[in-house]
């Protein structure tokens, strides 16, 4: 068995009882949500806090819900129920095609959104799933609220714009007419990406009016491949330009090799991914919009 | 998979629930770490972060002033006791705590003993190890190489790597074949390096009882006895006084067999502390520094006319054994039975060479549900054996087909000299073709190539040899391959059976109560089956190269047949006829003629502990003792058919069906033979399509956790559809073969010739395990990666 190095635990109460002890045990302390990144990292004694603030309890984190056209994920929803929510299937089918590859059912059960964004690991699937739907980031602390874009919440590999003292409460996404999709390649159920790829698109008269593309595992800039979605905004969803921005997105990520492949081999699949979801994001929109389809 | 009604308990042989799994289900076992003694301590070890360096100095004292550390052990205070260093299963010693140099990175260097487990941890911290890094060997063929730094400088007169060199076949008539042949295909292969992976890992619980100088160690084992004498040996403590419980073990797979330092450190523990010593690794330390397994790399010819006639097999390999030279294998085999690398074909010479080499890794080699290295030797074989049709331009199916051994040919002396025992392969690979509906499959993969879309078709077949061994060929560390039993039948008809080898899953509890039910009538609910402390069950070698059914399965049916034959007397006496005139059927002796005039065994075993009088020189009570010492291996066979689906653009692989017939001749209990080789299907997958430890150049291990080291799950496993031939074992007492490892030996093959066949239309002839996304595109471009080395 392994074990973590001594720390000290306080359970939050509220949110406000949250930020009270960040604020009290300072930079050495850590929020614990899922425990599925902080636990595992903990127990090898790669992270070895002084204190732990449970914030599981904080059960007003925990909603999915719409609020003036903007869909609001609380920071502790766990993947289970992002994953089985109606609400943000109709909108947004991108993270239930995100949730159903990420970890496992034990996994899911307590792993949380917030958590994920947090933990700002290159392979974090949820995200390049924000960043592709261009999702917003609420951060708390007592000094107030601010919002960040997903776009800029990433500083680095597992560092975000979140500082001591704060704590992310709520991922908010506009809903506007869109469709999304995801796509993984793993080496075996549970694994993490290989590389993986998200896409949200709008069409309107026969142009993409808005594109989103997120990349994950492949060392794109806040998990986004900015330069194929200029390419393709403004021009029709044809297959050769979605080839065409696979390869575009191919040549501006940075992807490292590791033991899930060589370099040129992640930056084949950026391609392969990015077009092959794009294809499945526009048929999702041609599904919803028969009639655009037909014109 | 079909589902299992209940059956009603069999009379003997046939399907029945395993009797152990009633504790498992309710969490109820009891592993080595469930065992909790009163002032019992806690053990850790400190291991090197570096592959090979030179330890210039190891400073304690901070970890000795941590107020919950009882003691702390390091390579000089065991080499006061001179216990620094242990003999291995292959007659070579290994460093138990690291004296001079660390040679891998993991080894063990020193030992905490703490209050509890947390402030053993932390205590290692404390202790600040002062290393010198020397340049580490990782890549095995580089081992020999001229200016390779010699890892083993701690053996007399040492100036290179080479461990040893090893033969088998006949060199000038292979030579010859090869010279005349009409067609040569030759292919390097890598089986990499795995690890068993057990579920549970390795510990002990050591108990030095200072009264009575009765050392007890809870430990996880798969060969108790054989523990024991080491231990006697190398501690020099008398054997009388050593008592090894293997308790429930969850998992083995070979991982088990050895002495890992951590169980000496834990002995050493509870010696130099009076109080009972609890060591249990985690998981990285698993996967890191126990035994491995395969790390062969392979360069194979085969030789065949043009028609596809397998004329002879050329091989050689290099092994990569690790720091320390600790396979567990019979002393004569040095590449463990590898030399069975002729397979299931009818060839006319073969003769293969295997070179043993020390790198900067873990020690092990033989472990992983192997069969002694069968696994390598089928893999091979099966992968020249497609790389020919390849060649050739015939379906693999067929080519086999053509070259399997014929029924006639049993018992079949091999060219590399093994006597197989009894075989009717064609039936057996006729059966998988139809149950895979295999003319179906290739019509159907020849539209989906039409269309772009790749899907493989992957045939093998194997031969095991199993059931070590014969004890004029086969002993380890000395200790010859026989198994005892006793059998105990209480004066109601229930019976105990105390066995030497130890179960880790594989049902024994259940199958060896079956094998003395079939011979004796009793219920095997009426039979017990003690196993796993060596105070209370006669001397046997363990589980392990699935030897259990062949050695000390004969030994529970011969046992069982004395106490039979005990019986026949005290019926005799019962019936006051003569015992030649009794006759036997299942449960009963009756007076032959009359069917009527009978005892059953429970009947007579009341008797045999009255008052009857019995015939001059008969002692009374149907007890009975046997040692078994097999005249031969058996040699289980089967034909396996696997089906993939290529993503040839992204590199995935999905194994759509697999068809497994499986012939280990009489089956005692179907359903267990069945999830026997539903696991090793399993494991195969996961061999072929995602398990490795690779190394960086530095030395560092790539697979230290279950995120790195992939093992598969049910998601990747299809459907499993299985057949079986029975072609009893002709010299085996219930005609049974082992069954434990057919399906890991066998299956990997199947996988990697289906992934392979999937890839043809790229020209693929040949890839290395494992078949990840990256290594399958990789071989698409005609670029293959070295999957033991760090990807670049
Ligand atoms: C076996 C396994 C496989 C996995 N596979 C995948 C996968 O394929 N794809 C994938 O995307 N993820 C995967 N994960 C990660 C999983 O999704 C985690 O649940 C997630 O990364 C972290 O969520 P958590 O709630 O468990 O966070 P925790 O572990 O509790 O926290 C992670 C970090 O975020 C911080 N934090 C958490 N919540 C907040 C907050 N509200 N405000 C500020 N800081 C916060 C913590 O302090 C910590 O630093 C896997 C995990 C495991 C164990």
């Amino acid at each position: 068995m392994q074990v973590p190095a001594q720390f000290r635990y306080e359970k939050a109460s509220s949110v406000e009882h949250a930020l009270t002890l960040l604020d009290r045990f300072g930079a050495e302390s850590r929020v614990v949500a899922g425990g599925h990144s902080l636990i595992p990292m903990m127990k090898l004694r790669l992270a070895q806090p002084e204190a732990l603030i449970d914030i599981n309890d904080l059960d007003e984190l925990a909603t999915i819900s719409v609020e003036q056209s903007t869909l609001c994920i609380g920071a502790l929803v766990r993947h289970t129920d992002l994953l089985s929510s109606a609400l943000v299937g109709e909108h947004f089918p991108i993270f239930a095609d995100a949730e159903r590859v990420i970890a496992d059912p034990v996994v899911r059960n307590r792993g949380t959104v917030g958590g994920s964004l947090c933990q700002a690991d290159p392979s974090e699937d949820l995200s390049a799933a924000f960043a592709a739907v261009r999702g917003e980031a609420v951060i708390q602390s007592a000094d107030g609220v601010r919002t960040v874009p997903v776009r800029e919440f990433f500083v680095g590999p597992y560092q975000t714009v979140v500082e001591p003292g704060e704590l992310l409460v709520q991922l908010r996404v506009p809903i506007r007419s869109s469709a999304s999709a995801y796509l993984k390649v793993e080496r075996r159920a549970g694994d993490w990406a290989v590389a993986a790829a998200g896409a949200e698109l709008r069409l309107a008269d026969g142009v993409l009016a808005e594109t989103g593309i997120g990349l994950t595992a492949l060392g794109a800039p806040n998990f986004h491949a900015s330069e194929a979605e200029d390419f393709l905004t403004g021009g029709p969803a044809t297959d050769e330009r979605f080839a065409e921005a696979g390869r575009i997105a191919a040549r501006h990520c940075n992807p490292i090799a590791d033991q899930r492949g060589p370099e040129a081999y992640k930056r084949h699949l950026a391609a392969t991914l990015v077009d092959r979801v794009l294809r499945v994001a526009r048929t999702r929109w041609n599904g919803l919009h028969p009639e655009e389809e037909a014109r | 998979m079909t589902a299992v009604e209940q059956p009603e308990t069999p009379l003997g042989h046939g399907n029945m629930r395993r009797k152990e799994d009633a504790r498992f289900i309710r969490g109820r076992g009891t592993y080595v770490d469930d065992v909790t003694l009163p002032g019992m301590l806690h053990g850790a070890v400190l291991r090197s972060p570096y592959a090979h360096a030179r330890i210039v100095s190891i400073d304690t004292s901070a970890a000795q002033a941590h107020p919950k550390v009882r003691a702390v052990i390091t390579g000089e205070t065991l080499a006061g006791l001179n216990l620094a260093w242990m003999p291995t299963l292959s007659h070579d010693v290994q460093a138990v705590l690291a004296t001079d140099k660390v040679r891998f990175q993991g080894q063990e260097v020193a030992f905490v003993v703490a209050e509890d487990r947390y402030s053993a941890r932390d205590a290692l911290e404390l202790i600040d190890v002062d290393y010198e890094a020397l340049p580490p060997v990782i890549d095995a063929r580089q081992a020999l190489a001229e200016d390779a730094p010699v890892i083993r400088d701690d053996l007399e007169g040492r100036t290179d790597n080479h461990i040893f060199d090893w033969e088998s076949g006949d060199a000038a008539a292979t030579d010859d074949v090869f010279a005349s042949a009409e067609v040569v295909a030759a292919q390097d292969m890598l089986y990499p390096r795995v690890h068993p992976a057990p579920l549970e890992t390795c510990g002990a619980v050591a108990d030095m009882d200072a009264v009575t100088g009765k050392l007890t160690v809870w430990t996880t084992t798969q060969a108790p006895h054989a523990h024991r004498t080491i231990y006697a040996l190398v501690a020099g403590l008398p054997e009388h006084k050593i008592r090894i419980i293997s308790p429930d073990i969850g998992g083995g797979f070979g991982n088990k067999v050895g002495i890992y330092p951590g169980y000496v450190c834990a002995v050493v523990g509870s010696i130099v502390t009076g109080k009972p010593v609890k060591w249990v690794e985690d998981r990285s330390e698993n996967l890191m520094s126990t035994s491995f397994a395969r790390d062969y790399h392979m360069h194979g010819e085969i030789a065949a006319t043009k028609d596809g006639r397998i004329l002879g097999l050329r091989v050689n390999v290099l092994a990569d054994h690790g720091a320390f030279n600790g396979t567990a294998q019979p002393t004569k085999f040095p590449a463990g039975f590898f030399g069975v690398f002729t397979g299931s074909y009818d060839l006319e010479a073969a003769h293969c060479s295997v070179t043993g080499v020390y790198t900067n890794k873990a020690p092990g080699g033989v472990a992983y549900a192997c069969s002694f290295r069968i696994t390598e030797a089928v893999y091979l074989v099966e992968r020249l054996v497609d790389v020919l049709a390849f060649d050739l331009g015939m379906d693999p199916a067929e080519l086999r087909m053509k070259n399997l051994l014929r029924p006639e040919q049993f018992p079949y002396r091999s060219k590399t000299g093994w006597e197989y025992d009894s075989g009717d392969y064609p039936t057996a690979l006729r059966a998988a073709l139809d149950l895979a509906d295999y003319p179906a499959l290739r019509a159907e993969q020849a539209l989906k190539r039409e269309r772009g879309e790749q899907m493989g078709i992957g045939v093998a077949f194997f031969t095991e040899a199993v059931g070590a061994g014969p004890r004029k060929h086969m002993d380890i560390l000395g200790l010859g391959m026989a198994d005892g039993a006793e059998l105990r039948v209480h004066p109601t008809g229930k019976a105990v059976l105390r066995l030497s080898c130890q179960t880790q899953g594989q049902g024994h509890e259940t199958t060896f109560a079956q094998i003395v039910g079939e011979e004796l009538g009793i219920s095997p609910d009426d039979i017990d089956v003690v196993h796993g402390d060596t105070d209370q069950t006669p001397f046997g070698l363990g589980t392990y190269g699935s030897r259990s059914t062949p050695v000390s399965g004969a030994a529970a049916a011969v046992v069982a047949r004395k106490v039979r034959e005990r019986a026949r007397i005290v019926a005799s006496a019962m019936l006051e006829v003569s015992a030649d005139d009794l006759e036997w059927e299942k449960g009963r002796w009756f007076v032959r003629g009359d069917v009527e005039a009978g005892r059953t065994i429970q009947e007579i075993a009341l008797a045999a502990h009255s008052d009857l009088e019995l015939p001059e020189g008969v002692e009374g009570h149907l007890d009975a003792t046997c040692v078994y010492n097999p005249p031969n291996l058996t040699y289980p066979f089967g034909a396996y058919v696997c089906v993939v689906d290529v993503d040839a653009d992204t590199g995935q692989v999905t194994v759509r069906r697999f068809v497994a017939v499986d012939d280990c001749g009489v089956r005692i209990n179907p359903m267990i033979v069945e999830g026997q080789v539903h696991g090793g299907l399993a494991d195969g997958v996961g061999m072929a399509l995602m398990q490795v430890m690779a190394f960086d150049e530095d030395g560092n291990h790539l697979g230290g956790s279950f995120m790195d080291y992939l093992l598969p799950t049910s998601m990747e496993c299809p459907s499993w559809e299985l057949g079986e031939t029975v072609t009893p074992s002709p010299h085996h007492p219930i005609g049974a073969k082992g069954i434990g490892e057919s399906a890991t030996v066998g299956s990997p093959a199947a996988v990697v010739n289906a992934v392979v066949d999937a890839l043809r239309p790229f020209g693929v002839r040949h890839a290395d395990m494992p078949l990840t996304p990256a290594a399958v595109w990789s071989a698409a471009q005609g670029t293959p990666l070295r999957t033991d080395l760090a990807i670049t």
